[in-house]
């Protein structure tokens, strides 16, 4: 079973590895984009982390509930809604229960996702973040680590795609060729929750 | 890259206190990043609020004050705000009669301002939005995210504003607004690509004799890449693209707009080649502006936006606004 510490350490994983990982996911917002998601990222995950250091959480919904609305106030930019919505949607649906289950977090990680593509309007093969989680979420069965790698999968699959969602969509044929570097930080989400669960 | 600043976090910040100490006419709070005109909230006349990420400057902020915007909130440099800082704003001047929340056609920027809306509804604010999306560069919104919001946004703003200003309520105020974007049409290109503060670097390589056509103001390249033009050639190439999608009934308002590192000498050189462009083809202007309003940080290069207007619209724009970088009549 899964505690609200398992949720700490995931969110506190994932600020640690997005700043470690800042420098590529601007660089590769650069040609597609404009240069700022790892910054952007950064910015919330740290304000996160901070936020989770300071309020309680006691369930593990209560800690993405929390997490969300944090990024929802720190990010702006398409991904300070859309990983907000994730987090905060996911947190929702697993309730306040103190413990949940890894089938539980599969089926909130998915309402999660679901409610991402809502609000972006992404489907998988857009080019987006979606790209990411969908294959992370149906190899979560599995395990975190099948998950962590799904996604990292995912991510490096949008390199050939043309982009229809967000900035890199302006460009139409000229996204050709490059990684998406929302899918990319989706599998950094992903693989924090591998680590967390490593511990 | 050198650049005017102390580093690179603290650039907005940095420049929202300089824009207080500027203009006392407005209040300006750093810390939550929301420019309010000072006379706030104004009684029984509906207020605007708009804003987006910063390095366009004077978009969004430089628009704020009688006639135009009640309230600009500026996000990271290109990155929009967050909610609360719509909220913030919109909390703060709202008289009673509602809220227009100006938003262009940016994912981020209508994501964080449809949740804005939501929170200012739940505190009993009137919301309504405008959508501005006059970029005719993107062709296909199937296969987009959407026309993105460039240069018909200061029509929108200075328009829906006066119409504020003189107590229409905000059904009128927003269709008003609605009728200027849906008029509306804009073209830029670049001859180089912009340094953000954060990366220090060009966001796109655009070689020496090579320019841009299609650009947004998010130092994003645009769709495509052709060897350096004249400015009669540029201008061609620009109203052509506008007039492809639009046909003009009545005589239009043009805005000639550098993306920031273009000098006045080229832009006031370029106008008259787009004017050239316009009597050839048959259409009247009523009324021009030619400057820097929609930038996009130190790129060099420039946008033309047309609007078609009627009467009411020309007597809207012709109506007196006093803001930082639009300033006329009063």
């Amino acid at each position: 079973m899964l505690d609200a510490d398992f949720f700490r350490r995931w969110m506190t994983a994932t600020a640690a590895s997005v700043a470690r990982e800042a420098e590529r996911l601007t660089a590769l917002d650069s040609p597609i984009g404009d240069a700022d998601h790892g910054s952007n990222l950064q910015r919330g995950f740290t304000a996160v982390a901070a936020v989770l250091d300071k309020e309680e959480t006691e369930t593990p919904g209560a800690v993405l509930v929390l997490a969300g609305r944090q990024l929802i106030s720190t990010v702006g930019g398409a991904s300070g809604p859309l990983y907000g919505t994730l987090l905060r949607r996911t947190g929702k649906a697993l309730g306040d229960a103190a413990e949940v289950s890894e089938e539980q977090l599969t089926e909130a990680l998915r309402t999660g996702v679901d409610a991402v593509m809502q609000l972006g309007g992404a489907a998988p093969g857009d080019k987006t973040m979606i790209d990411a989680l969908v294959p992370a979420v149906a190899a979560l069965p599995e395990g975190f680590a099948a998950a962590a790698a799904a996604a990292e999968q995912g991510a490096e699959a949008t390199t050939p795609l043309q982009a229809r969602k967000g900035r890199a969509s302006y460009l139409g044929e000229r996204s050709i060729g490059h990684q998406d570097p929302g899918a990319t930080s989706s599998a950094l989400l992903i693989a924090a929750l591998a680590e967390a669960g490593g511990k | 890259m050198k650049m005017l600043i102390n580093v690179a976090e603290t650039v907005v910040a940095d420049a929202l206190r300089g824009m207080a100490a500027a203009h006392p006419e407005l209040t300006v709070d750093v810390e939550n990043r929301v420019i309010v005109r000072r006379d706030a909230p104004v009684a029984g006349k509906v207020a605007l609020v708009s804003g987006g990420g910063s390095g366009h400057e004077p978009l969004h902020g430089g628009f704020v004050g009688p006639g135009m915007l009640s309230a600009a909130c500026p996000g990271e440099v290109f990155t929009s705000p967050v909610p609360d800082q719509m909220l913030r704003a919109a909390a703060a001047v709202n008289s009673g009669a509602g809220v227009l929340f100006v938003v262009k056609n940016y994912t981020g920027d209508v994501l964080n301002f449809d949740m804005a809306a939501e929170l200012a509804e739940d505190e009993g604010i009137q919301i309504a939005k405008v959508l501005v999306n006059d970029d005719v560069a993107v062709t296909d919104s199937l296969y987009t995210a959407g026309r993105r919001g460039t240069g018909a946004t200061l029509f929108v703003e200075k328009i829906a504003g006066a119409a504020a200003d003189e107590g229409q309520p905000l059904e009128r105020v927003q269709a008003v607004a609605a009728q200027v974007n849906e008029n509306s049409r804009s073209f830029g290109v670049a001859l180089s690509a912009c340094t953000t503060p954060a990366k220090g670097s060009p966001t796109f390589d655009l070689p020496a004799g090579e320019l841009e056509l299609g650009i947004g103001i998010h130092g994003e390249p645009g769709r495509e890449r052709r060897s350096m033009m004249t400015s009669g050639e540029i201008a061609d190439f620009a109203v052509h693209a506008i007039l492809e999608d639009m046909t003009p009934r009545n005589p239009v308002l043009v805005l000639v707009n550098g993306m920031g590192a273009t000098p006045l000498l080229e832009l006031y050189g370029f106008n008259a080649e787009v004017q050239r462009v316009l009597t050839q083809r048959g259409v009247a202007v009523a009324r021009t502006l030619v400057g820097n309003y929609v930038t996009s940080l130190d790129m060099a290069g420039a946008s033309v936006t047309l609007c078609q207007i009627n009467e009411d619209l020309l007597r809207l724009w012709d109506a007196p606004v006093r803001t930082a970088g639009l300033r006329w009549g009063m």
